[in-house]
């Protein structure tokens, strides 16, 4: 039974109340159950026992930026595969010529990437 | 849509919500159970008999404890953090089928929450959500480990989900559909998918790895450079609900495993038996569930048998192996179908 309604996902809301409802509940919960002992040095970040040092909002390695980058593009490219996927029996030869010369352009920019070293992370 | 539809389906998520809570807070103590067990000691064994009443006790505790939220936190983000984990880590349960149907009073009642025919874009679309819980949570400690952690996190969840997508793909091929009710009826009158596609399994059995943040990919969290990585300043239920996503996670991912590759609740032979439809769907919900706690076990067996990657390796396999060896799936996917099945 293949049918495509809103209705069908209507589930899923009902679901997500649940589940949103199990989660507010048991915050406000251990909001309210829990004792409440402040002290100043107590509410400092942890640092292993050391004075905490300066702020954690710091610059930190361009490693992490250029894989959300690279995500971003190849995740994309992924998603366009679906309908191809989907539909692959029916496009027959023609769709897999065509898909092999659409992989082709993304793993020539893949081996691009990996001899920037844009991947290294020594 | 009526009224008993309605009723019918709030039955069934509740029942389903309460079955997947309940694994994932006995996992803990199974998997305490197991480390005693593959370390040659007795595990938990205080709170009733056989420490069987450990994860009530754990809850409990967690949520009596002291709240703390840092000074230089940020306090609204800190809270949205594990709450959007837990949410995240609920919500994909909706499209999975756990059995075929049942028949009471002359009416089908379908085991699915909602038999939508994009499930398993669904199920992507929740998981990669997840990573924001980490992410927010980590950032908003405005702790220099959790930082850390949260960015080794985001950074290694996206890496993984590009092998994941692309190993689905293969999978979806062969289908020809991406409703996940439907890829499990394929399965009952042929093979399972695995047998079909080993390759594509072994892909998307280590990008689950990676996605569920477990050993050996646990670097979020390794606790011998980053002390508890994302979750170090949390304290509490919110702590408790990093934790617990952490276990429900792992109980989604085994059943969306068992579902596209084991056949989900398909019992092989089981129609030439000629039982009842009830019965069948009952012995096929019981086979699904074998399947889930089947996975569960090899996630903990894997954590006590291969010890942690190293960051380096870890995105050198993520992206320079399996990404290369999931489009070579594809392609060989493509190739099988082609000749084979025309």
């Amino acid at each position: 039974m293949e049918t495509n309604l809103p209705v069908d996902y209507l589930p899923i809301l009902i679901q997500f109340f649940v589940a949103a409802g199990f989660v507010v509940t048991t915050m406000v919960l251990t909001h309210l159950v829990g004792p409440k002992r402040d002290s100043k040095n107590k509410l400092e970040s942890f640092e292993c026992g050391i004075e905490s040092v300066g702020n954690a909002r710091n610059p930190f390695s361009i490693k992490y930026f250029l894989t959300a980058i690279l995500f971003v593009l190849f995740d994309v490219e992924v998603i366009f595969m679906y309908p191809w996927a989907v539909n692959f029996r029916e496009l027959g030869i023609f769709g897999f010529v065509e898909m092999l010369i659409f992989m082709t352009f993304l793993l020539v920019g893949f081996f691009y990437v990996i001899k920037r070293k844009a991947l290294d992370w020594e | 849509m009526d009224f008993t539809f309605l009723i019918d389906k709030t039955i069934l998520v509740a029942i389903i919500f309460a079955i997947s809570l309940g694994i994932a807070a006995y996992s803990t103590y199974f998997e305490r159970k197991f480390a005693g067990f593959f370390q040659d000691r007795i595990g938990p064994d205080r709170a009733g008999p056989f420490g069987i009443l450990q994860p009530i006790a754990d809850g409990v505790k967690l949520v009596m404890k002291e709240e703390i939220i840092p000074a230089g936190a940020n306090p609204f983000l800190f809270i949205a953090g594990p709450s959007l984990s837990m949410l995240t880590a609920c919500m994909t349960t909706a499209v999975l089928p756990w059995g075929s149907y049942l028949e009471i009073g002359g009416r089908k009642i379908p085991l699915q929450v909602a038999d939508v025919n994009i499930g398993i874009l669904y199920v992507f679309g929740v998981v990669s959500l997840g990573v924001y819980g980490l992410m927010i949570g980590g950032w908003a400690s405005n702790n220099k480990f959790s930082l850390l952690g949260a960015i080794r996190a985001a950074s290694q969840n996206i890496s993984y989900e590009i092998a994941m997508g692309l190993s689905i793909i293969a999978l979806v091929m062969m289908s020809g559909t991406l409703s996940i009710g439907t890829i499990v009826e394929q399965q009952q009158n042929s093979y399972w998918y695995v047998v079909l596609q080993p390759l594509g399994f072994l892909i998307f059995l280590i990008c689950s790895f990676a996605e569920t943040n477990r050993t050996p990919f646990d670097l979020p969290e390794c606790e011998a450079e980053l002390v508890g990585g994302y979750h170090t300043e949390y304290s509490s239920m919110k702590l408790g609900f990093y934790l617990f996503a952490e276990y429900t996670n792992m109980f989604v991912s085994s059943a969306v495993m068992s579902a596209l590759y084991f056949g989900g609740y398909s019992v092989p032979f089981i129609s030439a038996l000629h039982l009842d439809q009830n019965l069948v769907a009952i012995i096929g919900t019981l086979a699904f569930f074998g399947k889930i706690l089947f996975f569960i076990f090899f996630f903990m067996w894997v954590r006590w048998t291969i010890p942690r990657f190293r960051y380096d390796q870890l995105m050198k396999l993520g992206w320079q192996i399996l990404i290369p060896l999931s489009i070579i799936n594809i392609v060989l996917t493509g190739i099988f179908i082609l000749v084979f099945d025309k």
